[in-house]
């Protein structure tokens, strides 16, 4: 049955950019376990990350006494990851989609790292609950022959 | 934990040479962001970025190329990026900047394209 195959995996870190380097490493872990290919182990690594400066940056605006939550499981199809926080949330339909050159010439990255996120994994949703919970959650499919 | 970033300034042909190492994401970006503008502030505004240390890169990385390379073109100079590595390579493409940016394989090839294209035009 699935769901005896189902790998679970859970990291919590205080609300701070040094720990997005551990964050990482944990999902390359993660990534690789599963026998993903290096490149997808990098897209995940990256879009997670994205996730988390998100959350500490903007949600917590870098309050490191809060902590971001990373929540992994792995089956046989794919990597699903959830980013969980209990700071501000947003309305992702609110973020600007505007060309990179337009966001260049307006001397902004705004909005980079969510493009990035939905560019490199097959699913991206959002749960927001402002000041209670708010979660990312991801998922990349797993291709294997 | 070792520094996990660093960025080792040097020049080749009066340009100014910024080869970075580590990782450049949302806790590093702010030393490279100051590099840059110390660069620019004194004058240095032919810019080569060398990434063939590099081992990551995030939205907050891109951002430092992003928010200065009007400013820079205007003046007449410009960023051309160098040695990408096929996983930093991917972040670079996915979001086009392989069209707004010169990426050159080494040095030696930017030296020349500075002397070809002092500015890239967009």
């Amino acid at each position: 049955m699935a769901w005896e195959r189902t790998k679970r995996f859970a990291l919590h870190v205080p609300s701070s950019t040094e720990n997005l380097a551990m964050i990482r490493d944990f999902v390359k872990s993660i990534g690789t376990q599963s026998g993903m290919e290096d490149l997808d182990v990098a897209r995940l690594e990256l879009a997670v990350d994205e996730a988390c400066a998100n959350v500490i940056e903007h949600a917590y605006d870098d309050d490191t006494s809060k902590e971001v939550e990373i929540r992994a499981s792995v089956d046989e199809t794919s990597v699903q990851i959830e980013v969980v926080d209990t700071g501000k949330g947003f309305d992702p339909a609110a973020v600007e989609q505007l060309k990179v050159k337009d966001l260049m010439t307006a001397k902004r990255s705004g909005g980079l790292g969510m493009r990035l996120m939905k560019s490199f994994m097959d699913e991206v949703h959002y749960e927001v609950q402002p000041g209670v919970k708010n979660e990312l959650k991801m998922v990349k499919r797993l291709n294997k022959g | 934990m070792a520094n996990p970033f660093s960025i080792h300034k040097s020049t080749e042909e009066g340009l100014s040479v910024l080869a970075l190492e580590g990782y450049l994401d949302a806790h590093t970006a702010p030393e490279f962001e100051k590099t840059v503008q110390a660069e620019f502030q004194a004058g240095r505004k032919q810019m080569v970025v060398e990434c063939s240390k590099l081992t990551y890169i995030s939205s907050a990385g891109l951002g430092v190329f992003m928010s200065f390379i009007e400013e820079i073109r205007e003046a007449g100079g410009d960023i051309k990026i160098c040695g990408l590595t096929p996983k930093v390579y991917q972040v670079f493409d996915i979001l086009g900047f392989s069209a707004l940016f010169d990426i050159l394989p080494d040095l030696p090839a930017t030296v020349r394209r500075f002397q070809e294209a002092p500015v890239k035009e967009t």
